[in-house]
């Protein structure tokens, strides 16, 4: 295990990037704009795509930023389950694969345990962390909880990366509550 | 009680995302550095309040030395989890080097011949800029060297940023 570093100059690296993608999405959609009206509004997917400047072809395909975050989290979670889950044992159940997750993944990269793991067993299962790391430096209380959504695409990411490391496939959606509070839903996919 | 820090390797590894990300979105390494810095300079604007927060005992520097002893010893211990040393310091004593021997944003990381103007570490030079401003401090901030060698920030006094006064009020 190396050095720690501050959870506050994460966050607050968590947080440029959130900004530089939100501006990055805002330029884009601009540029979408500008070049819709140049061609009288007419949408035309195939000649979009088929465009020679892949300038323009580029600016239809790119995601929110919420997508480009998710993705984002999803590289780094990958990377880091690979490290975490080299000496554990084989995991072979969906059940102990979101027990390691709760419990050795989210101790070594948010610093503490996941507070509770619900599941309907059917492949849905409920994570709550009551003091979320990347949501620790907002407010705490609901007045900043509708502006925490993009902060909580990363994370979501984070997890679908590790699962995938670990050969699952799903889809993890996140809300909060409650600030610092946060709830990730994750459905398994059919391998 | 709520955690206070992250593993290096999740701050380098995330790090490393978004400097990719950075160099898939501009077309030349200038403008990724440029970017990196300017980053680093928000991020170091909001690390000098809680730096002073929790360090009551460290007063006014009063010189370079006491400055960079201060960077390298205790803020870089407190945000990045390793010391610097001080080092090559001018005639004039206005300006020196920190050496960072491992730096854990650089821990993973290799680059290819085509990204050589790259600055992988620019980030931590605009947060120290962005840090030194906010006590009204205007330093110039060089990263002389990185991957695959040890950090090395050079670190030039540049002046005191003075209050501005309004018009017609006398100090």
């Amino acid at each position: 295990m190396s050095n720690n570093t501050s959870l506050l100059a994460f966050n607050l690296l968590h947080m440029e990037i959130v900004k530089y993608h939100s501006s990055c999405v805002e330029s884009i959609n601009k540029k979408k704009k500008e070049w819709t009206l140049k061609n009288n509004g007419e949408l035309d997917v195939s000649g979009i795509l088929k465009q020679d400047d892949p300038v323009i072809s580029q600016l239809f395909t790119q995601g929110s930023v919420e997508t480009r975050l998710e993705l984002m989290g999803f590289r780094i979670g990958q990377t880091i389950c690979e490290k975490v889950s080299k000496d554990t044992n084989r995991l072979s159940s969906s059940l102990e694969i979101m027990k390691f997750i709760c419990k050795d993944f989210w101790l070594f990269i948010f610093s503490k345990q996941a507070d509770n793991l619900k599941t309907n067993n059917q492949g849905i299962f409920v994570i709550f962390d009551n003091k979320f790391s990347l949501l620790m430096n907002f407010s705490h209380g609901k007045q900043f909880v509708s502006k925490s959504g993009n902060y909580l695409a990363l994370p979501s990411g984070i997890i679908r990366g590790a699962l995938h490391s670990l050969n699952v496939k799903a889809i993890v959606t996140a809300s909060t509550e409650l600030l610092p509070g946060a709830k990730f839903q994750i459905h398994l996919q059919p391998s | 009680m709520a955690p206070q820090t992250i593993p290096g390797e999740m701050f380098a590894i995330t790090y490393g995302c978004l400097v990719v990300e950075l160099i898939k979105d501009y077309e030349n390494v200038e403008d990724v550095n440029a970017q990196l810095d300017k980053m680093g300079f928000n991020i170091g604007l909001r690390i000098a309040d809680d730096f002073l927060s929790k360090n009551i005992n460290v007063g006014k520097c009063t010189d370079m030395k006491q400055l960079s002893e201060v960077l390298a010893k205790t803020a870089l211990k407190t945000y990045l989890g390793v010391t610097g040393q001080v080092t090559s310091w001018s005639a004039g004593g206005d300006e020196c080097s920190i050496i960072i021997d491992s730096n854990p944003l650089t821990e993973f990381v290799e680059i290819p011949d085509k990204y050589n103007g790259l600055k992988y570490s620019q980030i931590i030079c605009g947060a120290i800029r962005g840090a030194l401003e906010a006590m009204h401090m205007d330093v110039i901030v060089v990263l002389v060297d990185d991957v695959p060698n040890p950090t090395e920030i050079r670190l030039k006094f540049n002046r005191i940023i003075r209050e501005n006064v309004p018009a017609g009020e006398d100090e």
